[in-house]
């Protein structure tokens, strides 16, 4: 391990840590542009310079790795010189146009300036011009504020595995650009916009509205998909105004994907804002009182059995909890957390959890993927996959993938299309065999392309059987991962929100009430059911945008979204982590669980909570993920899933559109933009349209 | 050049038409199948730049968006790697030029021996500025920096060749000599044979003498 002095100070690091990074090590501060701890390092910015003994000129400490003896001085009168020099360079050509750039105030050159700047410039030429770019409606560029640093070029290259963006020409007219002017096709592209350390590219849906210190800034967690992106809310008086990563090592390191970031507009349209009840056939805006109370005429002497409840996918643990109790008080055993149907054993915590957690995947050393589509199901998980894929080098993580074949951004080994190839490799009769045997860490995801099918157990358990089988469950190690597409699902799960004793599942309920066997309904946020199969039950929609539940419904209790309340959600891996509460509900709408209570009185099966904090007193009793929150609580191996025959249909992944997968989405325009930019034109391409 | 370089093909369509489609003829295949195998197993990236300059010649001195993206399929990489090699490089042509493509030499060198001159004769006879291409196709005029031939100052690359020791006169003669379409021999248009001294050596005249050879270049 070599030693070094910095500024005076000793310091030992480990081998190969540049000497940018040591001097973070002792809290010294040193400015960089190109530098990115997450990217590959080019050291072109120059800004990050320091002075090395017996070096005849400042050395780039990124790019300088740490060795013996080496005496390091960050603050001297040359370093500054030389910095000031960087600076006077990098602003030369870049315009004064702060007062009107969406970066200022967050923005990392005029941080800088203040520091190393000169206060005029020497410069009498004219300063370089250069066209804007279009890189699709994600992201606006202003190119001539652009310097070079590359970053976007290496994150679209490195991170999210789309090598569009290049520099083209040489010298003042290097450019950076996609060439043929096309949209950034990736679903982790609005990070460009973040690793851009000026204004050159910048969040389109945001531009002009908000300056950054007129923000609250709300920590809070994503919903949009199964991760559990840590984000941060910025909002202006109730309106939510952008959202931007948190940094989470274990769940999304410092990057989100593209819906998480911009599918908020979905919140100011489409919204429930009043109660609603169904007379003569047409939905009348009414109030709390006569809402409530025309659900709980309806419940009234309606046997347990013929009422139902189905959870959505957006759906927080509290409010699920809730409305469990208030059910089981009602004596109804019929609810389901899981709409889309899956079918999966939940008797076993380890058997629905992901259960390496997102970060496992660092180690892995073979994957194999079944029924799922990590880019459009999980970006950042499989963003981690392809992080892992580049760190191990050539041939050092081996990818087998069962179902439709996508471009995942790393290659893989198309193994099959369906059940039957897994059948093969649980009996150990496939190639692949091979590669799982071999390796030391390996793993596999299980989608929901695999689970949501009439033999979803079965699937399950021959999945545990491929687990068991090859190594997979060590004792450092569980290598059996489900990826859920729903921030919902594992937080519906852990409260108990299923079918009790004799109780029917979703497609149970529907198929019930379809047949006039279920009287009453209960939607809570559960909008990607076929309401259709509803037939004459009487739909109690609760949630907090008028989508399809809510056209069925004949009563509308008005919910609150992510943002507006303060909430638990359990991620794939079975990591609680709040949401808070960034802006009110609009409206009359009110947080979901104090809706829930609130029926419950009248119904005359109060549930015992009266506050937010007894609510999570009572999660806690029910899960030990609820006790802990942020932290990933591991789940013991066990005997799970119920062997059975497998359909020999070919796997197909639940998500047809990425950018429009829940009512918020749905609602968003910059998520309607996408879908018309990325996913149309694919599939005319592809003739899967129609 | 060598035996292998193949010359430019006259261009193919009208300039200013992007062709929709672009593939190697089976004989700078073979070529490009052999440049590639100069370099090792997975890293054909590196044969980029003879590959587009094969692309280059054969599609009338210019690539087009289509050869580059030939090209990046062929070697397996992004074709914006592609774009940003053929970008950083003023050789690659990025639009379709003339069919004898002039660039004369400006920089210090050439410009103090009377590079002007040549320049204004250029664009006299061609009736066109620099960056332009005369109406029938036959002619793009450039001025380009140092071409590395400054002992035999001032000089114009037309294609591949170089001509050298230039006027005013020795150019609109090799000008109009291509435009009726002959062979114009390269090389120092006072008949300098490589860059010798113009008339005659000056220095280690008796060495040459005591060897009994002819020196290089000289008349007597």
């Amino acid at each position: 391990m070599p030693k070094l002095t910095i500024d005076g100070t000793e310091i030992e690091v480990e081998p190969g840590t540049s000497v940018l990074q040591a001097c973070e090590q002792l809290g010294i501060e040193i400015p960089r542009f190109c530098y990115h701890e997450r990217l590959s390092v080019p050291a072109n910015c120059r800004m990050c310079l320091v002075e090395m003994e017996k070096a005849p000129k400042p050395i780039a400490s990124c790019a300088m790795p740490c060795s013996e003896g080496m005496v390091i001085k960050t603050d001297t009168e040359l370093v500054h010189k030389a910095r000031k020099g960087v600076m006077e360079f990098l602003l030369i050509n870049h315009p004064l146009d702060c007062p009107i750039c969406d970066q200022g105030g967050e923005c990392d050159l005029q941080d800088q300036a203040v520091g190393y700047g000169f206060d005029r410039s020497r410069f009498a030429e004219n300063k370089r011009a250069v066209n804007d770019k279009y890189m699709g409606p994600l992201i606006r560029t202003s190119m001539t504020r652009c310097i070079h640093c590359t970053r976007c070029i290496r994150f679209a290259e490195e991170i999210a595995g789309v090598p569009m963006l290049g520099a083209t020409g040489r010298g003042e007219h290097m450019e950076i650009t996609t060439y043929v002017e096309q949209a950034i096709a990736s679903e982790l592209s609005g990070n460009l916009t973040d690793v851009c350390p000026v204004g050159a590219l910048l969040n389109k849906p945001y531009s002009f509205t908000a300056r950054p210190w007129e923000l609250r800034k709300i920590e809070s967690v994503d919903v949009f998909d199964a991760v559990g992106s840590n984000i941060r809310v910025d909002v202006r008086g109730s309106e939510v105004m952008r959202i931007l990563p948190r940094l989470n090592e274990e769940v999304n390191e410092e990057w989100i994907a593209d819906k998480t970031r911009y599918a908020y507009d979905g919140l100011k349209r489409q919204r429930l804002d009043r109660p609603y009840v169904r007379r003569d056939g047409r939905l009348h805006p009414t109030t709390w009182a006569d809402a409530l109370g025309t659900v709980a005429a309806r419940l009234k002497g309606v046997p347990g059995q013929r009422i139902a409840a189905i959870a959505g996918d957006l759906c927080d643990a509290e409010s699920m909890l809730a409305l469990k109790e208030l059910m089981q008080g009602l004596g109804s055993p019929n609810l389901d957390c899981r709409q889309d149907g899956a079918q999966f054993d939940t008797s076993n915590r380890a058997g629905y959890l992901f259960n390496t957690g997102i970060a496992g995947i660092d180690q892995a050393d073979a994957i194999l993927l079944i029924g799922t589509n990590p880019r459009w199901e999980a970006p950042i998980v499989n963003a981690r996959i392809r992080k892992r894929y580049l760190a191990a080098g050539r041939g050092g993580l081996k990818v087998g993938l069962v179902g439709e074949q996508r471009d995942l951004t790393y290659p893989y080994t198309h193994l099959g299309a369906g059940a039957q190839t897994l059948q093969e490799i649980a009996e150990g009769r496939h190639a692949f065999c091979e590669v799982l045997r071999g390796a030391k860490r390996p793993m596999l995801v299980l989608g929901m392309g695999a689970l949501a099918r009439p033999d979803g157990l079965a699937v399950q358990a021959a999945a545990r059987r491929i687990a068991e089988d090859f190594g997979m469950i060590q004792d450092d190690w569980n290598g059996f991962n489900v990826l859920h597409t729903a921030a919902a699902r594992v937080g519906g799960i852990e409260a108990g929100f299923l079918p009790g004793p004799e109780g029917r599942d979703t497609a149970g309920i529907l198929a019930a009430a379809g047949a006039g066997e279920i009287d009453v309904v209960w939607l809570l946020g559960a909008d990607e059911i076929d309401t259709a199969a509803l037939g004459k039950a009487f739909v109690i929609y609760q949630g907090h945008h008028g989508d399809r539940g809510a056209s069925r419904a004949d009563v509308i209790l008005p919910g609150a979204a992510y943002t507006e309340k303060n909430a638990l959600y359990v991620n794939t891996e079975g990591r609680a982590q709040a949401a808070r509460m960034a802006a009110f509900p609009p409206g009359e709408a009110r947080e979901d669980w104090k809706i829930v209570r609130a029926l419950s009185e009248q119904v005359g099966a109060k549930l015992p909570y009266d506050s937010l904090s007894q609510l999570r007193r009572r999660l806690a009793e029910v899960s030990p993920v609820f006790a802990r929150p942020e932290a990933r609580v591991p789940a013991a191996w066990g005997a799970f899933g119920r062997d059975g025959q497998l359909d020999g249909a070919p796997f197909r992944s639940p998500i047809g559109n990425y950018y429009m997968t829940d009512p918020i989405s749905r609602s968003s325009v910059t998520m309607a933009q996408c879908t018309e930019t990325f996913v149309l034109p694919a599939r005319e391409r592809t003739g899967t349209h129609g | 050049m060598s035996a292998d370089i193949p010359a430019n093909q006259p261009p193919g369509q009208p300039p200013g038409e992007e062709p929709a489609s672009f593939v190697f003829t089976a004989e700078n295949l073979e070529r490009a199948r052999r440049i590639i195998a100069k370099y090792p197993e997975g890293r054909q990236a590196s044969a980029v730049m003879p590959l587009l300059d094969l692309a280059q010649r054969q599609n009338g001195n210019w690539l087009s968006r289509a050869a580059m993206d030939y090209v990046a399929a062929m070697l397996e990489m992004p074709p914006m790697r592609v774009y940003e090699v053929a970008t950083f490089y003023t050789m690659y042509n990025r639009e379709p030029v003339g069919r004898h493509f002039v660039q004369v030499c400006t920089t210090t060198p050439c410009w103090l021996r009377g590079s002007d001159e040549v320049l204004h004769a250029c664009e006299r006879k061609l009736g066109i500025g620099p960056g332009e291409t005369t109406p029938d196709g036959q002619f793009t005029l450039i001025e380009v920096e140092c071409l590395g031939a400054c002992v035999n100052a001032p000089m114009m690359q037309i294609n591949d060749d170089y001509f050298e020791d230039l006027d005013a006169a020795s150019t609109e003669r090799i000008l109009d000599a291509l435009a009726r379409g002959e062979k114009v021999q390269a090389g120092s248009a006072k008949g300098r044979r490589g860059s010798c001294p113009e008339g005659g050596p000056t220095t280690l005249k008796e060495f040459a003498r005591r060897a009994g050879v002819q020196p290089a270049g000289g008349d007597d």
